[in-house]
């Protein structure tokens, strides 16, 4: 079977002080079995042969679970395919002779750093200030099942807590705004009773962090939860919204 | 900070202003749409009506919270927008989004509102409280200032009618999106309780709409 003919044109930018540019890049004969990161596989392996700056790109696990392939692929987030990151996609979503524009995710908060590599630490930073619960762990935890959970409440947080860190709701918002990673990471903790007891703090520290690394204000236009991989729903921006005006109003700080 | 007296100075905190000044000022618009009726059935009824609302103390003192209300509103929408550009400096090339437009554009339709807002207080506020207003007659014969026959001079211009007519589709698309938004920005989001929600805020936006249309429509076609 013959492959397809594609024309790619790819962000490049050597270095975050590089202003960058796009560059077109013909490819001939590619599978539609081979998955996205393959086929860059393959133009990188060409540019190294040529003796070219082959293109930077995050990739680890590649099925789906460590949200490091962050792509702008065609004015989406991973993608045309929904629920899924950009190692899950394949080449039999594009036809033979299309165009595909690849970006890196655009957010004053998600610098460049290489190419289509964008540096995150604000989301660790997000993290860093309370998605954790304070249990001691040495050697006498308790027994979780001890604490009885409802099934919707475990529900819940369990779906909130299927968030990667992946950014693609940061890259796809007009506001590059990290409510629904926040708001992921607050209300699969605040659910539980493990979580519970910390829930104000956390919720007033992420919310203030988020805000102080330059992420941008939800205006719910809703565009995170249509492109996010696992489907984290806007539910949860909702109870963070709840979690804050609760918190701030109690807060002694 | 994030202390209640910081609240507002947060993202969220910001968000709750936006969603509380919003809601006020739809309920705005709905007493401002009913009061309007008169101007189709009784035009005596409706110079007494603009007499009470410019008189009253009560309603003196309304306005003034409306006043407060919009540049909240006002002052709060623009610095969200601004910290929103910021937080994305950089456009894609290739860009599909998946929302809707009106959703996307809360601060151009909004401007475009406070350009109409303007032009609307600079004709009707304005002109009637410092402007050349005919005398006629209230229903006991004493003189009151004719401010029917000055909406309907107004109105028989036909760029004039055209600016209603577009601002108002546009206070449309606002409320569309905003009336549910102020609803999420303020936490109560429900499973059974937000496509209702959703509803209701569509059936708003459009009543407000044709509600408000409907008057320089009506006035320059029986005019023309
Ligand atoms: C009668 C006039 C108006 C009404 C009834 C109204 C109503 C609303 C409502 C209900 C929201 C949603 C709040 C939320 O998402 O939490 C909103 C948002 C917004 N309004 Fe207005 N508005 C009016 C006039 C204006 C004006 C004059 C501006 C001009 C600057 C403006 C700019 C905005 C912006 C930018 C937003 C989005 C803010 C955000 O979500 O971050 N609005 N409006
Ligand atoms: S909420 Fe979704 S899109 Fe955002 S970081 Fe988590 S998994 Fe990625
Ligand atoms: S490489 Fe891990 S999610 Fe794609």
């Amino acid at each position: 079977m013959a492959g397809m003919n594609l024309t790619l044109k790819v962000w490049r930018q050597n270095g975050a002080e590089d202003k960058g540019r796009i560059v077109e890049y013909k490819m001939s004969d590619i599978s539609p079995d081979m998955s996205f990161l393959e086929m860059i596989d393959v133009l990188n392996e060409e540019l190294i042969q040529k003796g070219d700056d082959p293109i930077a790109f995050d990739h680890d696990c590649r099925e789906g679970i460590c949200g490091s392939c962050s792509m702008y692929i065609n004015g989406e987030p991973h993608g045309p395919e929904d629920l899924i990151t950009t190692c899950q996609l394949h080449m039999r979503s594009f036809k033979d002779g299309d165009t595909i524009y690849i970006e890196p995710w655009r957010a004053a908060a998600f610098p460049v750093i290489k190419d289509l590599v964008v540096d995150r630490t604000a989301f660790d930073a997000i993290i860093q200030v309370g998605g954790y619960v304070s249990v001691n762990t040495s050697g006498n935890t308790q027994d979780a099942n001890a604490l009885p959970i409802p099934k919707a409440d475990a529900d819940a947080a369990f779906d909130a807590a299927t968030c990667i860190g992946c950014g693609a709701c940061v890259a796809t918002c007009k506001n590059s705004s990290a409510m629904l990673f926040t708001s992921a990471k607050i209300s699969h903790l605040a659910l539980l009773p493990q979580g519970k007891v910390e829930a104000q703090e956390r919720a007033l520290n992420m919310v203030e962090k988020m805000d102080e690394l330059g992420f941008g204000n939800c205006t719910n236009t809703g565009d995170c939860e249509v492109q996010c991989p696992k489907g984290i729903s806007l539910d949860n921006i909702a109870l963070m919204n709840r979690e804050f005006l609760g918190a701030s109003l109690k807060s002694e700080k | 900070m994030s202390n209640s007296a910081g609240l507002f100075s947060s993202s969220l905190g910001r968000k709750y202003l936006m969603a509380i000044t919003g809601l006020f000022l739809c309920s705005f618009l709905l007493i401002h749409l009913i009061g309007n009726v008169s101007l189709f059935t009784d035009p005596v009824q409706f110079n007494e009506y603009t007499r009470f609302m410019s008189s009253n103390p009560l309603i003196r003192i309304m306005e003034i919270v409306l006043v407060v209300g919009f540049l909240a509103h006002i002052i709060d929408a623009i610095m969200l927008t601004k910290a929103n550009k910021a937080a994305q400096p950089v456009k894609y090339a290739m860009d599909k989004k998946k929302s809707t437009w009106y959703s996307r554009n809360m601060g151009l339709t909004g401007t475009i509102i406070l350009a109409f807002l303007i032009l609307h207080l600079q004709s009707f506020w304005y002109g009637y409280k410092f402007g050349d207003v005919a005398m006629t007659l209230d229903s006991s014969g004493a003189a009151i200032k004719d401010m029917y026959t000055m909406v309907l001079a107004a109105f028989s211009q036909s760029w004039y009618s055209a600016i209603y007519v577009v601002a108002m589709v546009l206070l449309g698309t606002h409320l569309n999106h905003g009336f549910q938004s102020a609803f999420q920005s303020m936490g109560l989001r429900h499973k059974k309780y937000t496509p209702a929600i959703k509803k209701v805020g569509t059936a708003f936006a459009v009543i407000m709409t044709l509600g408000f249309i409907s008057f320089p429509i009506y006035f320059y076609i029986t005019q023309l």
